[in-house]
């Protein structure tokens, strides 16, 4: 399909951890929504805290939960949560041993080629920006959706232990807040995968690919 | 009531495979089938045990409230299995006593009376349910190791059992949070004798369980060498169930 000839971008065990953090998130947001149903609000019972939520009082439609009860879900949900951060552990190993993490993270020199690579995409820049792997969009959206996961795991064993980890649950304003900070990062997550899938496949298709077979050869070959 | 055994290395590889179309087609409210289902559970065991062995410590106090914080009784939700099935809250049977039993080298029993002699334990803290609300109130009791000391336990015995008059309910508890400072057996509720909706004449109540652990309407507790399940353990729900 072009001339160039392909590169080498994913590792392999970047490409399993991709694979298996994509089936287990879907998991543990269908069984996290399966939990949800059983007490939809968010707050002190009698006296919902005043948060956005336009999911109030509703569960979710029945294709979208995992567990068929709230036990069933509560088991799904963690038995999942392991196998989660496992994956999500040995793909931070992996990138802080190999050096990849230098592609990967967002740091503030990345700013101004972030406004750069926006201002092309509004079509207020004609050029396409340098970029090495990644541009510095990228960057910050692979940089935000590993800190996302860290806010989904630590909110999430701030309610699974509110007692014996008191300290976390306070962290993030008390153990109802904390329930609703676990919440909002679904919203996120599922945000950032539409969004995702949707630049892949207009901008960058070859990059699927990649992520499949680990070459690519595509329209942004170069490296950092 | 009998358990599965553990997990074989094979049953974790079928989990994990398991567990990718599983998700995917999480379509159904799917509990995971015939198969999946019981492995789940067993998979639990795996969570009750870092919740009991790591995660659970034998002197961390929960925060206490004010009493002014406390939810208003109307909607701090109270229920029983009698109540759902019938509309009616169980009544205590005539010349009710708490029975201490099991594999102990002095089996008692206990009036109300000799229980609120007992040393007492009073703390207003925040309920957890495992449904996600939480509620706030004030509970008075004799803590469950004071029973403890009183029956001496054999050497044996590595459970508790506590079973009820409401129709059948029961849990099993580990010994570790059943040792716990804020694990009482309770006879009064926001100052006033325990109401009936609440488990009266007693009831177990905890700052390191969930909701559910917390026998209502109790008549024995009893230490036994086998691990005994529960109401809502035997279904499904997550034994340890730490907080």
């Amino acid at each position: 399909m072009s001339d160039r000839p392909p590169v080498k971008r994913h590792h392999g065990l970047v490409r399993l951890a991709h694979w298996l953090n994509a089936v287990f998130l879907v998991g543990m947001i269908a069984s996290g929504l399966q939990i949800y149903a059983a007490f939809p609000h968010f707050g002190p019972r009698g006296d919902p805290y005043p948060l956005p939520n336009p999911w109030a009082g509703d569960g979710f439609p029945e294709w979208a939960r995992l567990g068929g009860w709230l036990a069933g879900a509560l088991n799904w949900h963690f038995a999942l949560a392991w196998p989660f951060v496992i994956t999500g552990l040995v793909y931070l190993g992996f990138l802080a041993f190999s050096g990849e993490w230098r592609a990967l993270l967002f740091r503030f020199r990345d700013l101004r080629p972030a406004l750069d690579m926006q201002l092309y995409y509004l079509r207020l820049k004609r050029e396409h920006p340098p970029q090495g792997k990644h541009n510095a969009l990228q960057k910050a959206a692979y940089t935000g959706i590993v800190v996302l996961g860290a806010i989904s795991v630590l909110s999430g064993f701030a309610i699974y232990k509110p007692v014996q980890l008191s300290w976390l649950t306070a962290l993030f304003g008390g153990y109802e807040l904390a329930r609703y900070w676990h919440f909002v990062t679904v919203w996120i997550f599922v945000g950032f995968t539409l969004l995702h899938v949707l630049l892949v496949l207009l901008v960058d298709p070859p990059s699927l690919r990649a992520m499949i077979t680990g070459w690519y050869r595509g329209r942004f070959p170069s490296h950092d | 009531m009998t358990e599965r055994g553990g997990l074989t290395r094979r049953d974790f590889l079928r989990l994990g495979i398991a567990a990718g179309p599983a998700s995917l087609v999480a379509a159904c409210g799917w509990d995971g089938g015939r198969v999946l289902e019981p492995r789940l559970r067993a998979f639990s065991r795996i969570n009750d045990w870092v919740g009991e062995k790591i995660f659970l410590s034998r002197s961390r106090l929960a925060k206490e409230y004010p009493v002014s914080a406390r939810t208003p009784e109307r909607l701090f939700p109270a229920y029983s299995i009698t109540w759902n099935q019938k509309r009616v809250y169980p009544a205590a049977p005539a010349g009710w006593e708490l029975e201490v039993s099991g594999l102990v080298r002095s089996p008692r029993r206990f009036t109300i009376e000799m229980l609120e002699g007992l040393p007492r334990v009073s703390y207003t803290v925040k309920h957890h349910c495992v449904e996600g609300w939480t509620a706030i109130g004030t509970w008075t009791g004799v803590p469950v190791s004071v029973i403890t000391e009183l029956v001496r336990p054999l050497p044996e015995a590595r459970y508790l059992r506590f079973d009820s008059f409401d129709s059948g309910y029961s849990n099993g508890w580990d010994l570790a949070s059943a040792m716990h400072p804020q694990t009482i057996l309770a006879y009064a509720f926001n100052g006033h004798p325990l109401p009936r909706e609440r488990g009266a004449p007693l009831r177990l109540y905890s700052t390191v369980k969930l909701g559910y652990k917390m026998t209502k309407y109790v008549t024995t507790m009893s230490f036994t060498r086998d691990r005994h399940g529960g109401y809502w353990e035997d279904q499904g729900y997550p034994w340890l169930a730490g907080v």
